[in-house]
């Protein structure tokens, strides 16, 4: 049996582990719940693996591999088949996705041991497996549709998990409608997609494209379109403020959803609309220039704070940036390298943070940390691996991954050395906020009350899943090394196929075959040497002495510094005030709009007022008819009357000729 | 005999029915408004006889010896009935027979 | 001016005043006594139509009969100044008008009609005599005469049911 002749097993697996516990496991004991939820997700991991080796050994020809399961909706020209498939970007996604995953429900079950509603959140997060695995598995922009909403609404229902906080309840509706406004213009995309190409389904739309040109305008307009669908889902400008909300949830929440898994939805989604993207310049550019503004923009946020889950989520919209970066000089491969290395990294990054603020009973605040790194060596060593790699230090997955973005960027076929110098900032920043992370967090005297808070290291199901993301957060880009430094590329070739399909071919007479633009964008070669004296490993290294400096060497000096600079830092500190703008620019006027006009205005006194005006006006006409019965007959006599002349003018005007 | 033509009659006929639907509305007396009833019967007797006269037939006559006979039985029980009103009420005026109100 | 017309004028405005007065007269006495008025103008009118028959009929039975017994019923019941009541304001304001308005507009129509026009004068032939109406009236409408006889019974019976005092 084939996993390949049955794909939908892959999301039957979590879908039922979703099922079974949401179902029956609110009185079950926390083994048989993990039993069901880690057993679901392995099992969906180990035919994710079956799926690669069986892939591996398919045909050119053959790829994409699509399984047509029923047709979910067909109205005339709309078609919306229920259709799985496998390509080489979906084998990519599938196993960052479901290995992930699965270490982080291992994680889980020790860092949620002690919480109520055990059952429900691994009801949620193996819920949260089906909806991405459908996203990243869908063939048409319908069922990626379906996938994408499903992961917001898990999303919405796991920050929101301590249902009783409000300031969760706040952060999972702030979540939900914020990337709604994304969804909104998504939808508008699809719907011109539609409209342009007659169909949603991707293999349809590409060869549509590739036959028949279409206008750049509405290319551009159908791009900007998903790529706002983009911006809300991954929390890139103007529609990021949800992601640091979210931290509300469990640290296991903000490590896969946050940060591997949904918030990559966007990237996948633009690298897999790559031949739309690549016939309109203008939309890459947008892209691009929205990716890097993020990029260095968030990295400024994350110098000042002080919550350690904070500084991660707002690393995380950093490193998204970077992500579309990439797609938007047309590095798609170099952008989806840099998600699956992210995936290992920060998800290890926030597991570990999670360990951190386990060992501490809940603190969150790294000022009242310091000097754990003797106390917790497990969760210390496996954070200062995922923190180079991040930092981009030769050596370590991320270095790979970001060199390669921002090569791309100088000296790619669409570079623009503007959004490099900010990418390249943005490096150095990031570097210095996440060793300013784990210089306040493990070294230096301990801030907190030894007494009262007794650190101790967290359990081996917490640990294991540590070690395992760090090993890979080292050795992640080794495989894939890039030809950047000598290595021998393989990431890209295998990704080839995806990004160059479908790519627009170059006037002229040029044969398919020898032509090197079906190639795909060449990824620039600068040999082992350039690539460790680069720019971003100089400005890494920089960051990294500046925060020893400051925080190892001159623990004031942070705050004498930040006082000399009062007005900037408060700017960073309050994230730019982004928050209290968009609340008196947009959600005071819509609530107001709400209350006043929708609610009093045309509720209450249009629909209610047509209701119980409808009734009233009953009551009055009653009331007045039965004045008429008054027993006066002269009134009654008078209406005779009345009637009379009436019917009379009628028959005499309407029937009888002849008259003047 | 005469040269008058027939819708000098029926003109007349209209005119005084129209005077009896006014006497019927505007009296209060229960034996007045009887009475514009009888006008009322009269006037519509003017104008049969008119059209049996231009017509050159009968029929119209005979109607009105009909009319005038159920007017003389309705005018009976009708007055018999406003005398056991007038004697329950006290009063003539047919506003103060109200009983059919609700 | 030949007479007869001048007798159409005379006896219609005859009639046209005696409706007015019974409309005017605040005394029932006063408003009976000018209904009389108008039969008797129009026992003449009827004259002048060439139906004797029913002019004496009118005369005989309506005022003789029908008017007397208002007269009787009037001076049983003692009626005097008629009591001023108002209560029906729909009665004042729209049906005095609207009576006045049915009644100019009716008479108004009819003086245009093509079709009353049509008809021609009222001169042609003799007058019906009341051998042929007796005729008419005992072949033709045989079961109507019958029946308005029932009808005149019943009439009188009920007449002395209601009339009569409780015992």
């Amino acid at each position: 049996m084939l996993i390949l002749d049955h794909l939908w097993i892959i999301l039957a697996l979590p879908l039922a582990g979703a099922g079974i516990n949401g179902l029956l496991g609110k009185h079950w004991p926390q083994s048989r719940v993990n039993a069901v939820a880690i057993g679901s997700v392995t099992l969906a991991f180990l035919a994710v693996v079956e799926l690669v080796r069986e892939f591996s050994e398919l045909a050119p020809e053959q790829i994409p591999f699509v399984g047509n399961y029923f047709t979910w909706m067909l109205a005339s020209v709309f078609r919306v088949d229920f259709a799985l498939a496998v390509d080489q970007l979906t084998v990519v996604m599938l196993l960052t996705v479901s290995f992930v995953g699965m270490l982080i429900h291992i994680y889980s079950t020790g860092y949620m041991a002690h919480e109520g509603g055990y059952y429900r959140f691994f009801c949620y997060l193996n819920l949260f497996m089906f909806f991405m695995l459908t996203l990243v598995m869908a063939t048409n922009l319908i069922v990626m549709f379906v996938g994408w909403e499903g992961v917001g609404l898990c999303s919405y229902l796991l920050i929101g998990f301590w249902f009783l906080k409000k300031s969760a309840t706040d952060a999972g509706k702030k979540a939900f409608i914020t990337t709604r406004i994304g969804d909104f213009g998504f939808t508008v995309g699809v719907l011109l997609v539609f409209a342009t190409f007659q169909s949603i389904d991707f293999g349809t739309i590409f060869k549509s494209l590739a036959a028949n040109p279409v206008s750049e305008r509405t290319l551009t307009v159908i791009c900007i379109l998903l790529f706002t669908g983009a911006v809300g889902k991954s929390a890139q400008l103007p529609l990021y403020v949800w992601l640091p909300d979210a931290m509300e949830g469990p640290t296991p929440v903000s490590a896969l959803i946050h940060a591997a898994t949904m918030v990559t939805a966007g990237v996948y989604m633009v690298a897999r609309m790559n031949p739309l993207f690549a016939r309109a310049p203008v939309a890459m550019l947008v892209v691009a220039i929205v990716g890097a503004v993020t990029a260095f923009y968030s990295a400024t946020i994350g110098l000042v704070q002080t919550d350690i889950k904070k500084v991660l989520a707002y690393s995380t919209v950093s490193q998204l940036g970077y992500m579309f970066l990439a797609c938007g000089v047309g590095s798609y491969a170099a952008g989806i390298f840099h998600l699956m290395t992210h995936a290992f990294f920060k998800g290890l990054l926030f597991l570990a943070a999670g360990s951190v603020i386990h060992a501490m009973g809940g603190e969150q605040n790294m000022m009242k940390m310091g000097g754990l790194a003797r106390k917790i060596p497990a969760t210390y060593w496996t954070m200062l691996v995922a923190t180079l790699a991040i930092a981009g230090i030769p050596g370590f997955a991320g270095f790979f991954s970001k060199d390669e973005i921002l090569e791309a960027a100088r000296s790619g076929p669409n570079a623009n050395l503007i959004l490099w110098l900010l990418g390249v900032v943005g490096a150095g920043l990031t570097s210095f906020y996440m060793f300013r992370l784990v210089f306040l967090t493990f070294f230096g005297a301990p801030r907190y009350d030894e007494h009262h808070i007794h650190v101790h290291e967290s359990p081996k199901n917490m640990t294991i899943p540590l070690m395992i993301l760090a090993f890979f957060s080292i050795f992640g880009g080794w495989f894939a090394a890039p030809h950047l430094v000598g290595g021998t590329d393989y990431f890209e070739h295998f990704l080839q196929p995806v990004f160059s399909a479908y790519a627009p071919q170059p006037m002229g007479e040029q044969a398919l075959a020898g032509n090197p633009a079906a190639e795909g964008p060449p990824s620039p070669a600068l040999g082992l040497f350039h690539a460790v004296t680069g720019w971003p490993v100089i400005v890494a290294v920089l960051g990294l002495l500046l925060a020893w400096w400051l925080y190892i060497k001159n623990p004031d000096a942070p705050k004498r510094f930040a006082k000399s600079v009062h007005a900037l830092y408060a700017l960073l500190l309050n994230k730019y005030y982004v928050d209290e703008i968009y609340a008196a620019l947009i959600v005071r006027p819509l609530l107001w709009i709400s209350t006043n006009v929708l609610w009093h205005g045309i509720d209450q006194g249009l629909i209610d007022g047509i209701v119980d005006g409808s009734a009233h006006i009953a009551r009055l006409a009653g009331s007045r008819l039965r004045e008429l019965q008054s027993g006066n007959t002269r009134s009654y006599a008078a209406w005779v009357l009345v009637g009379v002349v009436g019917f009379t003018v009628l028959l005499l005007t309407l029937f009888v000729t002849g008259v003047h | 005999m005469s040269v008058i033509p027939v819708s000098y009659y029926l003109v007349l006929s209209a005119v005084l029915f129209g005077l009896g639907v006014i006497a019927f509305v505007f009296k209060r007396n229960v034996i007045t408004i009887f009475m514009s009833i009888e006008l009322m019967l009269n006037a519509v007797n003017l104008a049969f006889v008119a059209f049996a006269r231009a017509h050159n037939r009968l029929d119209g006559l005979v109607f009105v010896f009909f009319v005038i006979v159920v007017a003389a039985a309705e005018a009976a029980v009708g007055l018999a009935l406003v005398i056991m009103l007038a004697q329950n009420r006290q009063s003539l005026s047919v506003e103060r027979m109200d009983h059919l109100k609700l | 001016m030949t007479i007869p017309i001048l007798l159409f004028f005379v006896c219609g405005a005859l009639a046209v005043v005696g409706a007015i007065l019974l409309i005017a007269s605040r005394e029932p006495v006063h408003s009976a006594l000018a209904l009389v008025l108008v039969m008797a103008a129009l026992a003449v009118l009827y004259l002048l139509l060439g139906a004797p028959f029913i002019a004496a009929v009118q005369i005989i039975v309506y005022a003789g009969a029908i008017m007397v017994l208002f007269v009787f019923v009037i001076m049983l019941l003692n009626a005097g100044v008629e009591e001023r009541t108002d209560f029906s304001s729909i009665a004042k304001y729209v049906g005095l008008p609207l009576g006045f308005v049915l009644m100019l507009w009716a008479a108004h129509w009819l003086w245009h009609s093509e079709a009353a026009g049509a008809m021609g004068t009222t001169a042609t032939t003799a007058a019906a005599s009341s051998h042929d109406l007796s005729v008419e009236l005992f072949r033709q409408y045989l079961f109507p005469f019958e029946a308005t006889s029932i009808l005149i019974l019943i009439a009188i019976l009920g007449a002395l049911v209601l009339a009569k005092k409780e015992e």
